[in-house]
């Protein structure tokens, strides 16, 4: 790990403006990502703000009937809270299908949101990347390649790694929303589909923060109801990343909502999909799957997401 | 907005390194450390409280388990630094040779643990689990998420998935567990 100056800043706009002018900031929230990814030497601040005194950790209510979760809500206190057991199931599913108890313990609502991909190639710094490096290349392309766990739609020429995140799986299904604050103090919300950016040519850029911007909180508006179920399929029974996860809800009036992980750079949803709920899996996917550039290796999550959809939709 | 400053500055030894206080089984401890020092290497290294121990130093394993104001996390994954007038406890806080806690005495009576070198941060992972069961906290294998929750072989096993056994002790691990809890039942009924 390369050596860093550190220091607590306990308002959240000032931490932002402090980000701002100190070059090679980095804000710290539970740590359980950034300092793994210190620890390799991915990722190397050269100053660490700790964001975790800035009150942001309860969750209230909003005046439209919804829920604004502050950024530094564990994991934990977030699935456990009796107002997401009850109004957001699929949420606090997606947050028990991920991680470890201790890790949800420390990890936060803002960096869950900004943990970075789990590509091997990303992690070994032997290989080239473009993410870690832009212009390198981008190891998980070359002859013979392990893609196994990769994207297989909003991948680009330059990088086909995936978000990890069950947690913005779920939000995004319920379409809650981001809210930062900049350095010059001034709020803005963002959709998780304006928050997260696809790779492009500059697969380095994951999301639309501006410098220094900080994560206050995330909102789900009012509850939407209906049956709604997290599926994550994996190597093994628990303490793995998803190959494929699939957020669900079902509405009375025969509607639905569907999103996916772990097949593409962000959350996977698409209206045009959600449409096709009433006619089946095979529809769904013909929509959302629209488009999509898999590997030999990992083509079969094309057949893997559209059987999960599947097997959620028979569930009694 | 003020001028950037260098990168270099931060770097510099003479801003790498932090005084902290950390207050761990009931003890003050005043420190000064490089930033850098996880929790686990502080109190291994620096505090001789060497039962934590490390095996993967990524969060992968479990072995590293304390508790920081009640709640189980991985010590390797988080910096000393960070941890003013936090409360900390480790495996030497939850018991020692004279008074066992009743979760380390029933590690003893399962033989649950061959070498030993996770059984520390499984037994710290294995009280948290029984706790975070009656605190009503469901996991990823709990069917009803409103309401108490039952604890089953079923339950304790996702909960301790976080806490990897080289020796495969497992089995004897969710016994160990089963005996203590069903130890807290019975007297809670009596
Ligand atoms: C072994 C292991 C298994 C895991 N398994 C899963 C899994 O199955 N599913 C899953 O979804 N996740 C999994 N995770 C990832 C885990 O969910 C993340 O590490 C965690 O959510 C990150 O949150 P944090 O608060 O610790 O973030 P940190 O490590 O503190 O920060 C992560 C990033 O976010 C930035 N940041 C943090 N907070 C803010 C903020 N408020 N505003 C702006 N920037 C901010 C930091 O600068 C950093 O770049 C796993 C992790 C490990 C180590
Ligand atoms: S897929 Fe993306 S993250 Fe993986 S090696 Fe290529 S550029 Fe890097
Ligand atoms: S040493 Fe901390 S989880 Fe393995
Ligand atoms: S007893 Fe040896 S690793 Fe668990």
């Amino acid at each position: 790990m390369k050596a860093f100056s550190y220091e607590r800043i306990d308002d959240a706009a000032q931490a932002a403006a402090r980000a701002f002018e100190v070059s090679g900031s980095k804000f710290i929230a539970g740590g359980t990502n950034l300092l793994d990814l210190m620890k390799h030497e991915i990722e190397m601040p050269a100053h660490l703000i700790d964001i975790n005194g800035t009150g942001l950790d309860d969750i209230v209510a909003t005046d439209d009937g919804g829920l604004r979760i502050g950024a530094l809500v564990s994991n934990t206190a977030l699935g456990a809270d009796e107002r997401i057991k009850r109004d957001y199931p699929v949420l606090s599913r997606a947050l028990f299908a991920g991680a470890s108890s201790q890790l949800r313990n420390k990890a936060s609502t803002g960096g869950n949101l900004l943990q970075r991909t789990r590509c091997p190639y990303f992690y070994d710094t032997a290989m080239p990347c473009n993410k870690r490096e832009p212009g390198a290349g981008c190891a998980a392309l070359d002859e013979g390649a392990d893609t196994r766990q990769l994207g297989v739609i909003g991948t680009s020429d330059h990088c086909i790694a995936t978000h990890p995140s069950d947690m913005a799986v779920a939000l995004r299904v319920l379409d809650a929303e981001v809210e930062t604050v900049n350095p010059e103090g001034q709020t803005r919300r963002l959709t998780l589909d304006e928050f997260y950016q696809l790779p492009g040519d500059t697969p380095n850029v994951e999301n639309a923060l501006e410098p220094g911007e900080i994560i206050t909180g995330v909102v789900l508006p009012a509850p939407v109801g209906g049956r709604q179920q997290y599926y994550k399929v994996r190597d093994r029974a628990s303490y793995a990343f998803a190959l494929v996860s699939v957020a669900l809800i079902e509405t009375d009036d025969g509607k639905g909502r569907v999103a996916l992980g772990g097949v593409a750079p962000k959350p996977w949803r698409r209206d045009e999909a959600d449409a096709e709920l009433g006619n089946g899996a095979k529809a769904v996917m013909e929509k959302l799957l629209d488009g999509a550039r898999p590997t030999d290796e990992n083509a079969y999550k094309l057949t893997l997401a559209e059987r999960t959809l599947a097997a959620l939709l028979a569930k009694e | 907005m003020t001028s950037t400053t260098t990168f270099e500055k931060h770097r510099d030894s003479a801003t790498t390194r932090s005084a902290v206080a950390l207050s761990i089984n009931g003890q003050r401890h005043e420190l000064e450390l490089d930033n850098r020092t996880t929790l686990l290497d502080t109190l291994r290294e620096h505090l001789k409280l060497t039962g934590s121990k490390k095996g993967c130093d990524l969060g992968q394993c479990g072995a590293c388990t304390v508790y920081i104001n009640g709640e189980r996390v991985n010590s390797c994954l988080t910096l000393a630094v960070m941890h003013q007038d936090d409360e900390i406890t480790t495996i030497e806080g939850v018991g020692d040779v004279e008074h066992m806690d009743p979760m380390q005495q029933a590690f003893v009576d399962n033989d649950a643990f061959q070498c030993g070198y996770c059984t520390p941060g499984q037994i710290c992972s294995a009280k948290a689990t029984l706790d975070e069961i009656r605190a009503g906290i469901p996991s990823h294998v709990t069917q009803e998420l409103n309401g108490p929750i039952e604890i089953s072989d079923e339950e304790i096993r996702e909960r301790m998935s976080g806490n990897l056994c080289r020796c495969g002790a497992y089995a004897n691990i969710l016994k160990a567990i089963n005996q203590v809890a069903n130890d807290q039942t019975a007297r809670e009924r009596s």
